[in-house]
């Protein structure tokens, strides 16, 4: 097969598309976090999160958090066009301070997952999460 | 109010006495984010469920704030300890004012 | 072209196996514990050799899809399922019946699922079981009929499919079906569109590559109504069927159109020694 140039460039700009796409982070997101701590410092310890490293849809995304003793686990997606994503506040019955859950995220992006602990400080942990632009979806 | 919201959810029907146990809730709700457009360019707005709530016998086992990230149809995983015999009470908040509710009892 | 140029990629795309590790897992599924699938096993004797084993589309998804089709409660499938037990119980049409008043509980229709499409003496047709659903809608319960791909209608075969879950898929390729066997044995072979594929081209001869980012599994249906990440709800075989059509860049069938009914009993057929197993979770 014979390609102009025009073509070509089209083509290697269609493919390289057609791979992961990134997002740069969201300020928000930020904000969201000094909301959340009201700008304490965070450790990297003390709370995890679970989500996959390629995500087989974006629409649906499951992810875990878990952060011993705390008392809420802020989420947030910082490629989304708003970070928000649940604030888990864990009560006197919880049986620990764990859970799942499925999200949506727009491309590939960080999930951030920031955790108050019982003494009062706080935790952040974060993952990226690659998302990719499927293929024949049908 | 949506339309045939239905809940789904896990529960023992029986554990011991302080035992920690699992659940498993699931809600069918579009979730509506407020991103999509519809076929004439206007913006559908948002219409998602906005809070979750378990208590088990009047006391507080999980509050979650969702907001429009949560997927189609939400689905929470969670631990829950189970002092004595009673009765989890599930509670959904639509951003349209709807309320959903299950309860599940358990005896121990 | 612009055509030539989709080609160049898209044929691009199939034949490199530099992109990450191909095949079928070795996991296996067994549902609330209990309910065993077989979701590998020896190809039928139809299928000429072109294929050793036929694997379930569940292989095919990565573990945290996988997991979500293990427990019922996990599996947001079974929402509908739920639904649709709801309606089951629900008279509707003039005849003041239900589905339960001559069927008996959902419990009741276990096997059904299993051989369907298949071929019905008295309308002289192959039929789908959304087609046998409809029927009795409206010529038993006076009541109209449903959507081909609507929600209600996907819901109803998921449930029935669910009280199947497990059994073997065994549809009917000899016979008065033979016909509309050989004719979704053709279309399933001939290649269509601008990008000039066959469902062959993908799901004999490239199940465990990539497709850009979709690891390309064979094709089984034994899993639908499928619950799709991508759209978050169920989807019907006719439905998929369409969308696949579409993406060669060909003019595709509607649902319910004989040649995706002769399709679906063809792709049934394919999988027929794999477990009924819908709903099913899929990408």
């Amino acid at each position: 097969m014979e390609f102009t140039r025009r073509e070509t460039l089209a083509i290697g700009a269609g493919a390289a598309l057609m791979t992961v796409l990134p997002f740069r982070a969201n300020a928000s997101a930020d904000d969201a976090i000094a909301a959340f701590t009201g700008g304490a410092a965070m450790a990297d310890t003390g709370v995890e999160l679970g989500a996959p490293e390629i995500a087989e849809n974006g629409n649906t995304v499951p992810i875990d958090v878990s952060a011993p003793g705390a008392s809420a686990i802020l989420v947030l997606a910082a490629g989304n066009p708003t970070p928000g994503v649940a604030t888990f506040n864990f009560g006197p019955l919880a049986g620990d301070q764990t859970a799942s859950t499925r999200i949506r995220l727009a491309g590939t992006q960080d999930v951030i997952a920031v955790a108050k602990l019982a003494d009062g400080t706080f935790a952040r942990a974060s993952k990226t999460v690659k998302v990719t632009i499927g293929g024949c979806g049908g | 109010m949506a339309s045939g919201v239905k809940p789904r959810v896990k529960v023992p029907k029986s554990a011991s006495a302080g035992e920690v146990i699992t659940i498993k809730s699931l809600i069918s709700h579009p979730m509506e984010s407020g991103q999509r457009k519809d076929g004439s360019g206007n913006i559908i707005p948002r219409s998602i469920i906005n809070r979750f709530t378990c208590e088990y016998n009047g006391q507080s086992v999980i509050d979650i704030t969702l907001e429009p990230a949560i997927s189609t149809n939400p689905y929470f995983q969670f631990d829950a300890t189970v002092p004595e015999a009673g009765e989890f009470k599930f509670t959904w908040y639509d951003d349209d004012g709807s309320v959903y509710e299950d309860t599940k009892k358990v005896s121990v | 072209m612009k055509f030539k140029a989709l080609t160049a990629v898209a044929a691009l795309m199939l034949t490199s196996t530099v992109a990450v590790a191909g095949g079928a897992d070795d996991d296996s599924l067994v549902i609330n514990g209990d309910i065993e699938i077989v979701t590998k096993t020896a190809a039928p004797a139809h299928l000429d050799g072109h294929l050793d084993e036929i694997i379930s589309g569940w292989h095919f998804r990565d573990n945290e899809t996988q997991a979500m089709e293990m427990d019922d409660f996990d599996n947001p499938g079974m929402i509908f399922v739920d639904q649709a037990r709801e309606t089951w119980a629900t008279v509707d049409g003039s005849e003041g019946k239900s589905c339960a008043s001559c069927h008996g509980e959902p419990e009741d229709m276990a096997g059904v699922k299993a051989v369907y499409p298949k071929w019905n003496e008295g309308a002289g047709e192959v039929r789908t079981l959304v087609m046998q659903i409809n029927d009795c809608r409206t010529t038993r319960m006076g009541a109209d009929a449903w959507k081909y791909d609507g929600g209600d209608t996907t819901a109803m075969e998921a449930l029935l499919a669910s009280v199947s879950r497990g059994m073997p898929v065994n549809v009917a390729i000899d016979g008065p079906a033979a016909a509309t066997w050989e004719k979704g044995k053709e279309l399933y072979y001939t290649r269509t569109g601008i990008l000039d594929l066959s469902c062959a081209s993908c799901h004999e001869q490239n199940y465990g590559n990539y497709i850009r980012a979709d690891h390309l599994s064979q094709g089984q249906i034994n899993g639908f109504p499928a619950y799709r990440l991508k759209n978050a709800k169920l989807n019907g075989a006719h439905n998929r069927f369409k969308g696949c059509v579409r993406d060669t860049r060909a003019e595709t069938y509607k649902e319910g159109s004989p040649e995706f009914i002769a399709l679906e009993l063809y792709v049934a057929s394919r999988g027929n020694g794999l477990s009924v197993e819908g709903p099913s979770v899929r990408n």
